[in-house]
């Protein structure tokens, strides 16, 4: 018995009583639980599983204190409207908000930030980390840590760039669909329908067998797979406001499709749009890293995340976490969207789930 | 009952409709090549000969449609034509990596369900307390994360640190039922995590969705005790979300299964699907990408029918 797991098991008990006392229920049943739950896992892994449990908990402090002081420092910068919105955005929200700016810094300043050049080979291969190279040098010799800044602007900045093809394909034709109506829209509608009908991935790989992997033609393919969504979404959303009445004033008074779909139909459904943005984004950054990583997607020598988790992928057998950390950064950027798309949505309907 | 059978058979012919046009749509991708086929493998500095030798070996001197329904019908027979790399047939490569695919997936689906659904109704009885925004996060989480990352956390603990599971999954013919599950326990549990999440959070919308309904409340105010209410009154109505739900979900296995076999070199479809990709050998990845739409499209279809039969307001569409 350490110090160590006295002072956790007092620290966690006596935080627990505290919570009861003020009767903050919620608190005292996570805190209880947690205790529970400690027992087991201090029987089963002994001390380095209550190590574990310690850091996580101490990461999760250190992220709710960040998104909390980003919070605020939002709604001090922010004019009064949003301000008023920001204030009521959970803990979760604004950590998601932070973590996409951090990114968006990391991938506009990416030479700047970066102390090497992206292919740039200044070590042997995987040399350990030391204080030049943060997180030590790949399978080439190439930094870690420069490469993981460079995959910021490369990765995302694709995944950005296809998100914004499939939006503008597929809400265009769904505006389209829904204010043209007829056999326009049954033919479109059949389209989004065979496309959907294949799973994403297989389509992707079947398109690039036959083009060839390019990064022009990894933009079009995946902006292909995914417009149907948002051309489901918009035509389902402008359809609802197609039948208003003020749209059958627009077009008595003799407006033109393409000023119903500015004027009138756009602004009025926006919200439901930028969420889906956002979820799309998601799908579409998690498909492009799958391909990278399945040696399919962005080329070697650019840096990518998911090509570099497939390059340092043999380093896990050796118990290093090298190949996690790329991958982590795929999945802390989807998180973080997730997150805000969570918060918009729950804002926009109105939902009490 | 007559009514319900028109309906499902209806659904099954709109299934084989879109089945179809996808074996259309694979079949003529590949004629989207520039050039054709025979140029593509023989590369730029083939000689004519070569070349008319490889069309006339492969039957490309016949017409796109004919040769459309003559791998359509070998398609049917289990026959797809001969790799162009190993010059082998594609179903003898295909056959024995299909069992091992399916077994990965209905092991995977065996563990996912009963827990996703019993964990999806607590969240649902639980909503709005601390443990329903813990979840949240926590399949939130899961479902963000590329199976890789998952996958080699796995390896990372379980097999590397601990040494509790074999960190690559290579199967052998004579090998027992409980060593081949301990073989391939990692990449049907990084296949499990993602599906549970997902399946637990619509199975807990599903469930919401009902326990706000009107009725529901009726038969708390009229003081029905609460296990009741959920086993009497709101179960008959939760089959066909939850139906659903397992149906999308198995097809969701069927995609994620490709990056999981990378991952832990497992021998299956999914890994032999990319080799061909990368390998440009297009009959495997013609008959690849058919059996994994097939499959998707038959859950997908099972899914609709599923909600059919056990939702009699779907049998009278308005």
């Amino acid at each position: 018995m350490s110090y160590f797991v006295v002072g956790y098991y007092a620290l966690l008990i006596g935080a627990s009583c505290l919570a009861a006392f003020y009767s903050k229920r919620q608190l005292f049943l996570l805190l209880f639980s947690l205790t529970l739950v400690s027992f087991i896992m201090g029987i089963v892994g002994g001390v380095p599983a209550l190590w574990g449990v310690t850091i996580c908990a101490g990461l999760l402090a250190l992220a709710g204190g960040t998104s909390y002081a980003f919070r605020e420092f939002l709604v001090i910068i922010a004019p009064r409207e949003p301000a008023k919105e920001l204030r009521t955005a959970p803990l979760t929200a604004s950590f998601g908000m932070f973590v996409i700016f951090t990114y968006a810094i990391a991938g506009i300043f990416a030479p700047v930030i970066a102390p090497f050049g992206e292919a740039e080979v200044v070590s042997t291969a995987f040399a350990p980390a030391d204080p030049q190279m943060l997180l030590g040098a790949d399978q080439l010799g190439r930094d870690l840590f420069s490469r993981l800044v460079f995959g910021a602007r490369n990765t995302v900045g694709i995944a950005l760039l296809a998100t914004l093809l499939a939006f503008l394909m597929g809400a265009v034709a769904g505006l389209l669909a829904a204010t043209k109506g007829g056999w326009f829209d049954q033919l479109l509608g059949r389209i989004a329908d065979v496309i959907m009908s294949i799973p994403s991935l297989i389509f992707a790989l079947l398109m690039l067998s036959i083009f060839g992997t390019n990064l022009v033609v990894i933009v079009i393919i995946i902006a292909i797979i995914y417009a149907p969504r948002v051309f489901r979404l918009t035509r389902a959303v402008a359809g609802n406001v197609v039948v208003m009445d003020y749209i059958e004033a627009a077009k008595l008074r003799g407006e033109g499709t393409w000023y119903l779909i500015r004027k009138e139909i756009l602004p009025n459904s926006t919200a439901p749009l930028i969420a889906e943005f956002g979820l799309e984004f998601c799908f579409v950054f998690l498909l492009i890293s799958g391909l990278s990583f399945l040696g399919l997607g962005i080329q070697p020598p650019t840096a990518d995340w998911g090509s570099m988790v497939r390059e340092n992928a043999t380093l896990i057998s050796f118990g290093e976490i090298t190949p996690l950390i790329p991958a982590a950064a795929i999945a802390l950027l989807t998180v973080a969207v997730n997150f805000v798309v969570d918060w918009m949505l729950f804002r926009s309907s109105g939902l009490k789930g | 009952m007559g009514d319900v059978f028109k309906l499902v058979l209806k659904r099954l012919g709109l299934g084989l409709i879109t089945l179809l046009v996808i074996s259309v749509l694979i079949f003529f991708a590949v004629e989207l090549l520039p050039g054709d086929i025979a140029q593509a493998v023989l590369g730029q500095g083939a000689t004519p000969e070569n070349l008319a030798a490889l069309r006339e070996q492969m039957g490309l001197n016949d017409p796109a449609p004919l040769r459309y329904l003559n791998w359509l019908v070998g398609a049917l027979q289990g026959d797809f034509g001969i790799s162009l790399v190993s010059g082998e047939r594609v179903s003898a490569a295909i056959g024995p990596r299909f069992v091992n695919t399916l077994f990965l997936a209905s092991y995977a689906a065996v563990i996912a369900v009963p827990v996703s659904i019993v964990l999806g109704v607590i969240v649902a009885l639980l909503r709005n307390s601390i443990f329903d925004r813990v979840a949240n996060v926590l399949t939130l989480t899961s479902i963000s994360s590329p199976e890789f990352f998952l996958g080699y956390i796995l390896i990372l603990y379980f097999a590397v640190k601990w040494g509790a599971f074999p960190a690559i999954a290579s199967l052998g013919s004579d090998m027992s039922l409980a060593e081949l599950l301990n073989r391939t326990f990692l990449p049907a549990l990084t296949m499990v995590l993602v599906v549970t999440a997902h399946m637990m959070r619509m199975t807990r919308a599903a469930i919401i969705n009902l326990l706000s309904s009107p009725y529901i409340e009726m038969a708390h105010l009229k003081g029905t005790p609460p296990w009741k209410v959920i086993v009497k009154h709101a179960l008959p109505n939760a089959w066909a979300p939850i139906i659903n739900v397992v149906a999308l979900n198995l097809a969701y296995l069927v995609t994620g299964v490709v990056l999981v076999e990378v991952v832990f070199v497992y021998p299956g479809i999914g890994q032999l699907l990319v080799d061909a990709v990368s390998k440009r050998d297009f009959p495997i990845v013609q008959a690849c990408c058919l059996i994994f739409a097939a499959t998707f499209i038959l859950l997908n279809l099972a899914a609709d029918v599923g909600a059919i039969l056990t939702n009699p307001r779907l049998r009278h569409p308005k």
